[in-house]
């Protein structure tokens, strides 16, 4: 009897322990978890090799660079408590905060600012994101193996002080210091172990989250870092990302509660929620631009006339209304909405439109392009010319849009082709196509990013842009951190591009999100993904 | 018996060999390279440090070289793409996902697909019959990502304890086995139907039944395992197909499986994960060969693998 007793008692106590268990377990759910979809598994969450969002958006939760986005969106000093920036703009001083930590209590100094960086340039890293830091002087040189790590003008004067020497002035080198390749490594623990980034458990950064797990193609766990100096402002406990490629089954799961906020909305979900006038919707400012390349060695594509025919006779606002729906933006000229000028203007506004729709213009400077190379519309219909692109329904649609709107308003025929990305890269580096879709996401907020694409030796100019004039207003930019100066020339510069367009922009892209109402402190700066790190959740 | 498996161990390596030269060549005919990406393309410069990085400046015939002996010692190398994992990790992680979700797709199709195809043959030009003709049709016709979407739409948005997409829990693998168990089922219930059909109006049935044997008896002993012999047959071919896992069903129901890699890694050029996921399901495919043509022996003794019994 008593032993069934002693029995009872201990599975009592058992279950008892369980139900602690469980009860300790609910009050790690009133913790405020940010969940949501990270849409694609990143490459490597190193930042010297880290490509694209689905690895920043982790990255920039997890590091933090000299300066940083603070909760208004500002660029404000992050690991830097100050600067100073010499009279001819060349060099730059850093001062390091105190106090500021690696997650493995290591402190961050200088000397990882400066390791971090010729890593990332070193020919042996081969980081594809390598030239963003070819700004500072001798790097270019460094990264194509013409000269050594320490020609590299980036030197820690002590552990709190850097001092770096630029190529050129560069008026937005500072936002640059926020970028990802720019983010500082902890020098011990990578010259230790290599492979730090690989792991969660080796995984050591400085910023206001740190990786607690990865699990591949899955899920990644981030959580907050108590030692981050600036920890009182980050009102999550954790963010939880999930690796779900399909976007759909993500929106089905934002809707079922299992996410807070969702960056990858469906086209179908997003048009919906417009004109529900749904508040969980945010249409965030991006800095993109979506256009076609016109190859200027074709006959009769060299003609500027023809190309801007090409270009009036395209209807933008039905494209962004009834094609894409996602609250695109027509595109008025290359460089999108967003953009500050020196009197703290929008760029694009003060150039204004420099690409409109008119077809009866369209079709009179076609015709007289057409007539200046000796062709006919009939003759031009006879060399099935094709708009090439990348398969995707998004951009067949929106090709097919513009097939239509040429038709009507020209009198011509041009088919339409696609093919994979690769294949498409490989035919307009061979020159083998006749206009082909195009789209930048810039990396900085500065007119530059666009306007340095149609740089004669730029290694992103498709089309192989070359116009000496166009040249002289960007080096002009380049040469000077006088923002009257290169804010004058660039403008100028726009408009020569515009007026021989090279290219045909068709919109601005946007980034719609949605987010649930009682999740606040989400912010939209136009060159990233929406910033998560300083949410907040009144759930 | 020892004998005939090691010579089809020997011609699996010759076959192995042919794939890896095959692909090998087809890959680098393709235009493109690894380190290409949508949005951005890669400067000259930094491009030839990225080949150089990963042995892509060297000639094509030692590349080729550099593989066969990598392979050899069972290394794929690291992937081009995604520089956090090896090639050998990426496949150890995500096979045993999508073996799981693939067996559990086969446990539901062998034992709905052959029982509602003899049901059929039964009940031939009856009502059953036309009910499990219907779920076939269906099964054979409707593409995976239409009943996945449907699926997660349907009942996993519905039903509360079915999670709509993910990995982690049983509950995880129900609506995905499902959705890849459909078709193999309905294959099965097809050949099932026919064969049973066939093997009904044999002499020896007629034989068994005047015996006096029970109906049951006959069906199970006699009809059904006569009948199973051609979906044995196609059983190497489907199990491997579905044990490496299915690219869209993972990547509708956000499943870590190793389907997605066979797409994936083409587009990307991901010239080691191509190597490595297409040498492997080769393997898995020469493995599960060879144990149909040794489970086909032990259900139908008349067929023999070697002469040793003439």
């Amino acid at each position: 009897m008593s032993r069934k007793f002693l029995m009872l008692i201990s599975i009592l106590l058992v279950l008892a322990v369980l139900f602690t268990g469980c009860s300790s377990q609910t009050s790690t759910s009133e913790k405020k978890i940010l969940r949501t979809n990270n849409s694609s598994e990143p490459g490597s969450l190193d930042p010297a090799l880290a490509q694209g969002t689905h690895e920043s958006w982790i990255l920039e939760n997890c590091f933090e660079g000299l300066m940083t986005f603070d909760e208004n969106g500002n660029l404000v000093e992050g690991m830097a408590e100050s600067y100073e920036i010499s009279e001819d703009g060349l060099t730059y001083t850093f001062k390091l905060r105190d106090g500021i930590k690696w997650t493995n209590g290591d402190p961050v100094t200088a000397h990882d600012f400066e390791y971090s960086w010729k890593r990332a340039l070193a020919p042996e890293t081969a980081a594809n994101y390598a030239s963003i830091l070819y700004y500072i002087k001798g790097a270019e040189d460094y990264n194509t193996q013409k000269a050594t790590a320490d020609d590299v003008m980036v030197k820690a004067l002590d552990d709190k002080t850097l001092e770096v020497t630029l190529e050129a002035p560069t008026a937005y080198f500072l936002e640059l210091t926020a970028f990802y390749t720019y983010f500082p490594v902890n020098k011990n623990v990578d010259e230790s172990n290599p492979d730090w980034a690989k792991d969660p458990s080796t995984y050591v950064c400085n910023g206001p989250f740190k990786l607690i797990e990865w699990k591949h193609n899955d899920e990644i766990i981030l959580e907050k870092n108590p030692d981050y100096y600036n920890a009182s402002k980050i009102k999550l406990d954790g963010i939880d990302l999930d690796i779900l490629e399909d976007q759909n089954t993500a929106w089905q799961k934002y809707q079922g509660g299992e996410y807070d906020l969702l960056v990858d909305v469906p086209t179908s979900v997003v048009d919906e929620l417009k004109s529900k006038n749904d508040p969980q919707l945010e249409i965030g400012l991006q800095v993109g631009t979506y256009y076609y390349n016109v190859n200027p060695a074709v006959k009769p594509f060299n003609n500027a006339k023809v190309r801007k025919g090409l270009s009036m006779a395209l209807d933008r606002q039905t494209i962004v209304d009834k094609v894409t729906m996602g609250g695109q933006i027509p595109a008025t000229g290359v460089v999108p909405p967003g953009m500050k000028d020196e009197n703290g203007d929008d760029f694009r506004e003060v150039v204004g439109e420099l690409v409109k729709y008119n077809p009866q213009e369209a079709k009179r400077l076609f015709d007289e392009g057409l007539a200046e190379e000796g062709m006919t519309v009939e003759d031009f219909n006879n060399q099935g010319f094709v708009l090439l692109y990348n398969t995707s329904e998004s951009h067949k649609k929106i090709a097919q849009a513009a097939q239509e709107m040429w038709r009507t308003a020209l009198g011509i025929e041009i088919g339409l082709e696609n093919v994979e990305f690769q294949v498409k890269l490989d035919r307009e580096q061979s020159g083998d196509y006749q206009i082909s879709r195009a789209g930048w996401i810039g990396d900085f907020m500065d007119p530059m990013t666009f306007l340095d694409l149609w740089w004669s030796d730029s290694a992103f100019n498709d089309v192989k842009y070359n116009n000496p004039q166009y040249d002289a207003l960007l080096k002009q930019a380049k040469s000077t951190n006088d923002q009257k100066v290169r804010m004058k020339a660039m403008k100028e510069a726009e408009k020569i591009l515009m007026e021989d367009m090279p290219v045909i922009p068709v919109y601005f892209y946007t980034q719609p999100y949605t987010v649930k109402s009682y999740v606040t402190g989400i912010i939209k700066v136009p060159v990233r993904y929406p910033i998560i790190t300083y949410a907040d959740m009144t759930k | 018996m020892a004998k005939y498996i090691l010579k089809r161990l020997v011609l699996g390596i010759i076959t192995i060999w042919a794939v890896i030269t095959i692909t090998f060549v087809l890959m680098h005919s393709v235009p493109g390279n690894p380190f290409a990406t949508e949005s951005r393309k890669i400067p000259e410069n930094i491009l030839e440090n990225l080949k150089k990085k990963y042995g892509l400046d060297k000639p094509k015939s030692e590349q080729y070289i550099m593989y066969l002996e990598n392979i050899a010692r069972f290394d794929f190398g690291e992937s081009m793409k995604s520089s956090s994992e090896t090639v050998n990790q990426i496949i150890a992680r995500r096979f045993p996902v999508s073996a799981r979700l693939g067996v559990q797709a086969i446990l539901i199709a062998l034992i709905f697909g052959p029982a509602l195809g003899a049901i059929a043959a039964l009940y031939q030009n009856k009502g059953p019959d036309y009910i499990a003709m219907i779920i076939s049709i269906i099964g054979v016709s409707v593409p995976s990502f239409v009943l996945g979407s449907f699926l997660i739409q349907f009942v996993a948005a519905k039903v509360d304890w079915i999670p709509i997409g993910g990995w982690g829990e049983f509950r995880h693998t129900l609506l995905p086995s499902f959705a890849l168990a459909l078709m193999p089922l309905a294959q099965f219930s097809r050949l099932m139907r026919s064969s049973m059909l066939e093997v009904l109006g044999q002499d020896y049935i007629k034989t068994a039944k005047s015996k006096g044997i029970s109906r049951f008896a006959v069906i199970m002993k006699h009809a059904v395992r006569n009948a199973i012999l051609p979906i044995v047959s196609i059983l190497g071919t489907t199990v491997s197909d579905l044990v490496v896992g299915s690219f869209v069903i993972e990547k509708i129901f956000g499943i870590p499986g190793l389907g997605q890699y066979f797409t994936i890694s083409v587009f990307n050029r991901d010239y080691t994960l191509i190597m490595g996921v297409t040498v492997f399901y080769a393997f898995i495919l020469i493995l599960a060969m060879l144990l149909v043509d040794i489970a086909y022996m032990l259900i139908d003794p008349r067929i023999r693998l070697t002469k040793e019994g003439h």
